[in-house]
């Protein structure tokens, strides 16, 4: 019985101190996705209060899956998702094995390299838009230099919109996929590289043969984190392009965005979120399939 | 191995500077004047004016914008540890049934799609009448950065031996106290990261600042930002000193504290 009472008493405590975070997740994160489908299940138009919020079952996503507009912004949803993930993970893993080898200042670059990560997206994105301009842009005088009549109007040419609004995604968080390749990296003994190296192995031999296996898992949640904050993408479509032009970077979090809360339909706009919300679970999904079980077991480490 | 490390410089010289090139054109654009940054060819180097600093401030309310970041921002890293601490040392010490699916439930939550919390979250806080208020964003930034808190915390937590809050405790301190006088203050250097994590996430965040802050006089950095709007023309000179002065205090903290950002991310990352 003496010891039943601290038991008692710590299992308080422990709900005690977890309750209040349990319900703000609750309350914000969790309660919000379920009231997002219920919202989708409706017609409700905020321009329009006196129509009232009538049941309409799947309308929504009828309506979803019958506009062009919609299936144009999933695509380029797609497309910025696969091209800025593979860029990012790629470039990454170059910096990673490049910040991985000791030299003077290592320290310094890393916070530099980190540089493009802290700084806030919107002025990442009125940064590229500055180079990006017709006139005065850093980079048309630095592809035409003086010929000024054959300056370019990036961000106002389809394919030139999304490759700059996916260039401005990578060089933001190319760092971010770096760090965790560096930190899978890093957990690599040196001794077997060296071994490697005695043994008559090449660096591009090492590479394939040593690292890269050791350093997968590393990369495959970069992957998935890059990839699940791709489908996220809303400050630099917002800053730099406004989804145009022609609907070229017009990503799924945009075009909800748009829908719900400049053109008022709440409940189309839900359908919408919903979809992201789908496609974001599966990945994750998939995520956890990877590499879930080792982040989920026992302690934390 | 001589030689890799020579690529290694060479290649780390390279991204440092894509790295920061675009990002010190910016800065420079700052202190150019309008005549130099409609120049072309373009100025390269500024003549030093203050002019944009001086007019952000006056036309645009800069420091309005700044006041709002830093209540949003530091109200947020505050609630978050105060809220994240606790729950963190719950998890790591105390036994709580079902830990595995609590700690993959709050990773799960910093994985949503803003957009499919928007509509809800917007409606609620119509609904409280807390659109356009501090606590109206306060609220949605203390559960979004929560799970990484939490995760971070967590993972310091554990790294501690036990032995210590026993001898608090058979000192005659309750768990609580322990918690308060022990643990913490050892635990400082991963509450200190959590802290910064939270705080750049706080500062940066854009998408729920747009829908919540719709007043100007409540806004913050990025919403200013990303909203300022010439009569006729882009201010592209105000717009990069108002950016200079929204990045300058995270340049500063990732050059001071990269090391602990590094961890940091990786105990959020890999880890969790």
């Amino acid at each position: 019985m003496a010891g039943l009472a601290p038991r008692r008493g710590e299992r308080l405590l422990a709900w005690g101190l977890l309750l209040p975070c349990l319900a703000a997740v609750c309350a914000f994160a969790f309660w919000p996705i379920v009231y997002s489908f219920v919202l989708s299940l409706h017609r409700i138009v905020l321009s329009l209060p006196g129509l009232g919020e009538p049941f309409v079952g799947l309308e929504n996503y009828a309506q979803l899956l019958g506009e062009p507009t919609a299936r144009a912004s999933a695509a380029t949803t797609l497309i910025f998702v696969a091209v800025s993930t593979l860029l990012e993970v790629g470039l990454g893993t170059l910096m990673a094995l490049a910040l991985d080898k000791s030299f003077r200042g290592r320290g310094l670059v890393r916070a530099a390299v980190l540089v493009p990560w802290a700084i806030p997206t919107v002025v990442a994105s009125q940064m590229w838009r500055f180079i990006l301009n017709d006139r005065y842009g850093l980079l048309n005088w630095l592809v035409f230099g003086d010929q000024v009549g054959a300056y370019r109007a990036w961000l106002a040419e389809p394919g030139w919109a999304l490759a700059a609004v996916i260039g401005a995604d990578v060089w933001k968080t190319s760092a971010f996929a770096a760090l965790i390749v560096l930190a899978g990296l890093q957990t690599i003994p040196r001794e077997l590289n060296e071994a490697a190296a005695l043994d008559g192995a090449g660096p591009w031999q090492r590479f394939r043969h040593l690292t890269l296996p050791l350093v997968l898992p590393a990369l495959a949640v970069a992957l998935v984190f890059r990839t699940m904050d791709a489908f996220r993408v809303f400050d630099l479509v917002f800053v730099m392009t406004q989804g145009g032009p022609a609907d070229a970077t017009n990503v799924l979090q945009f075009y909800g965005y748009k829908k719900m809360f400049a053109e008022g339909f709440l409940g189309y706009g839900s359908a919408v979120s919903v979809m992201v919300f789908v496609m974001v679970l599966a990945v994750s999904l998939i995520y956890l399939r990877l590499v879930g079980r080792r982040l989920l077991r026992g302690d934390a480490r | 191995m001589r030689r890799g490390r020579l690529i290694g410089a060479v290649g780390a010289g390279a991204f440092c500077l894509m790295a920061l090139a675009p990002f010190a054109w910016l800065v420079l654009t700052s202190f150019k004047t309008q005549l130099e940054v409609t120049a072309i060819p373009p100025t390269l180097w500024p003549g030093g004016s203050l002019e944009f600093y001086r007019s952000a401030l006056s036309r645009y309310g800069l420091m309005h914008f700044v006041l709002n970041s830093l209540v949003v921002a530091g109200g947020t890293t505050v609630c978050t540890l105060c809220l994240g601490v606790g729950a963190a040392y719950a998890l790591a010490r105390l036994r709580v049934p079902g830990r595995p699916w609590l700690m993959g439930g709050l990773l799960l939550v910093s994985m949503f799609p803003q957009i499919s919390l928007a509509g809800p979250i917007w409606r609620i806080l119509q609904a409280v009448g807390w659109l356009n208020s501090y606590q109206g964003l306060i609220i949605p930034y203390v559960t979004l950065t929560l799970p990484l808190a939490v995760w971070i915390l967590t993972s310091y937590f554990s790294e501690l031996p036990r032995e210590l809050e026993e001898a608090a405790m058979l000192d005659g301190c309750g768990r609580l106290g322990a918690l308060l006088r022990v643990i913490l203050p050892l635990a400082g250097p991963g509450v200190f990261t959590a802290a910064i994590l939270v705080f750049i996430y706080a500062w940066n965040e854009f998408f729920f600042a747009l829908l919540i802050m719709t007043r100007r006089t409540v806004q913050t950095l990025p919403v200013g930002i990303a909203l300022f709007q010439g009569q006729f023309t882009m201010p592209w000179g105000e717009i990069a000193a108002a950016s200079t002065v929204a990045t300058a205090p995270l340049v500063a903290l990732v050059f001071l504290f990269q090391r602990r950002i590094v961890s940091g991310l990786s105990a959020g990352a890999i880890k969790g």
